[in-house]
């Protein structure tokens, strides 16, 4: 075997190992980002493109970047009870209400609603299009035991779902009502995968492309209601949050320009979601 | 539609679309960094565990293998509740950043990294043992030499450890929170087209992604064929 320079090549490569190891850190640590808030929201907003349409006209008229972390509702209150996110946008007032009342928030303001329509193979062989009501068209799904998808993730969607099971006095269960665990897109490409019923929220819906089979075959009955709100966090809870950054957002949403914002959005001509603020 | 999705993601490419190149560039920041990282730690440390006998080596060991199969999903929770600010490094203020991912994803490839130093260097210990314990060199000096004259080998489970990082979905989406233009990396990008059901633009996406794993294995291998060459 030849001999061989033992220290010098190995030991530049485990200093340039290190070189760079203190390089990336210089950069991963960099500072002077611009002020930004943390939302956490629900999968509805952001599938549907409303924040990518909201958020940059906040941005311009307070400088203030808004990060969503979008996930359900159920998660999105356990990010915003560890204090892992500055402010919420979620869609459930019976949450959003215990929420507030165990004193992880402060305020909870109406911001916006849509409504959640019923979906299905457009034969509609369980033949809700002709229910008179939303519970009328679960218990024909029920009665006829077609399939029918949940998304089963504890999100807003899913608690308004299990509402109206309860509802409906039925308790689904059985190889036709399949929980699937997922976000709302997600769901709907399985639902529309194996030809199942599925509650969506409408904005999802209109922002979804893989419908193959799917239409809406129910829709427009009060209590299919969809309504978000903005709830800020308890500041005595969590004190290093940015509550004066998340109170910017929160009355910029209630405000005239949020409410126009939120107006402005449409996608075909529709829009997806309606200003409520008080 | 007007246009295909396909023909949509390759246009993005060719006319460096700004969110897909942030998108891409920040892959390559995260994934690199923390290949970087799993090897100036995973390296020494598998080389170490080859070299030394010790009590509890052979469950170091088998530890150490079978953390290579370490769920994603897994190592985000764990770093999500690590870092979380109910967690005890919540402080640091790093989840939802792309540090957070970076020290993921570390978690994820170091496994890889040392284990295939550790058996790479312990067959090659096996060879030169003599010759270097002749020429006086104690076990931790010995280490250096032994990482640098199994480059070629140790190259290869480093790019096993960059494919496990780049691939993977479940542990940057739990600990980045696929924030828009901060933590949204291509497979959680890809995700998220998929849930919109842009099923065809999601698909663009993952062409992209893998061009460019195989761009870099590419890269790799012409400049260890010609090191190799140079060597003689």
């Amino acid at each position: 075997m030849r001999q061989r320079f033992w220290f010098r090549p190995p030991y530049a490569a485990l200093a340039g190992g290190l070189l760079s190891l203190a390089l990336l850190l210089a950069v991963a640590t960099a500072p002077a980002d611009p002020p930004f808030i943390v939302v956490a929201s629900t999968t509805s907003t952001e599938q549907s493109g409303l924040f990518g349409h909201i958020a940059p006209r906040f941005t311009e008229a307070t400088g203030v970047r808004v990060r969503v972390v979008a996930v359900g509702t159920g998660q999105a209150f356990a990010i915003a009870r560890a204090g892992d996110a500055d402010i919420l946008l979620v869609h459930d007032p019976d949450g959003e209400a215990e929420f507030v009342a165990a004193g992880f928030g402060v305020e909870r303001s109406p911001v916006m609603f849509n409504d959640f329509v019923i979906l299905g193979p457009a034969n509609d062989p369980a033949g809700i299009a002709g229910a008179q009501s939303a519970v009328e068209a679960l218990q024909r799904i029920a009665a006829a035991q077609v399939p029918f998808a949940s998304r089963g993730d504890d999100s807003g969607t899913h608690r308004a779902e299990q509402r109206l099971w309860a509802a409906a006095d039925i308790d689904p269960a059985g190889r036709w009502y399949r929980e699937l665990g997922s976000g709302m897109g997600p769901t709907m490409n399985t639902a529309a995968g194996m030809d199942a019923y599925v509650v969506a929220d409408r904005a999802t819906w209109l922002n979804f492309h893989n419908r193959q089979n799917l239409v809406i075959l129910f829709q427009g009955d009060e209590v299919l209601f969809n309504r978000y709100g903005s709830v800020l966090i308890n500041p005595e809870r969590h004190p290093h949050l940015k509550h004066d950054l998340a109170i910017q957002w929160h009355e910029w949403l209630v405000s005239a320009p949020g409410q126009a914002a939120i107006a402005s959005y449409e996608i075909n001509g529709e829009p997806l979601f309606f200003p409520n603020a008080d | 539609m007007d246009e295909n999705p396909l023909t949509q993601a390759f246009r993005l490419i060719l006319e460096l679309d700004p969110a897909l190149v942030g998108i891409v560039s920040l892959s390559l920041k995260v994934s690199l960094s923390a290949v970087a990282v799993a090897a100036v730690l995973g390296l020494p440390l598998g080389a170490l565990l080859a070299l030394y006998r010790f009590r509890g080596r052979g469950a170091a060991v088998a530890s150490l293998n079978a953390l290579m199969g370490l769920p994603p999903v897994v190592a985000g929770l764990m770093i999500y509740l690590l870092l979380s600010r109910a967690g005890p490094l919540g402080s640091l203020g790093l989840l939802f950043t792309p540090t957070a991912m970076i020290i993921v994803q570390t978690l994820l490839v170091f496994p890889i990294i040392a284990a295939l130093a550790r058996q790479v260097i312990e067959d090659l210990w096996d060879e030169y043992r003599e010759q270097l314990q002749s020429l006086g060199s104690g076990r931790l000096r010995a280490i250096p030499t032994l990482l640098w004259d199994a480059r070629f080998s140790l190259v290869t489970g480093v790019l096993a450890g960059f494919g496990r990082a780049s691939a993977e979905v479940g542990a940057v989406l739990i600990v980045g929170g696929n924030i828009d233009g901060v933590t949204r990396v291509m497979t959680t990008a890809i995700a998220l087209e998929t849930s919109r059901g842009n099923l065809a633009l999601a698909l663009g996406l993952g062409i992209v992604l893998m061009l460019l794993g195989l761009l870099i294995n590419i890269s790799i291998y012409v400049i260890g064929e010609q090191t190799k060459r140079r060597l003689g």
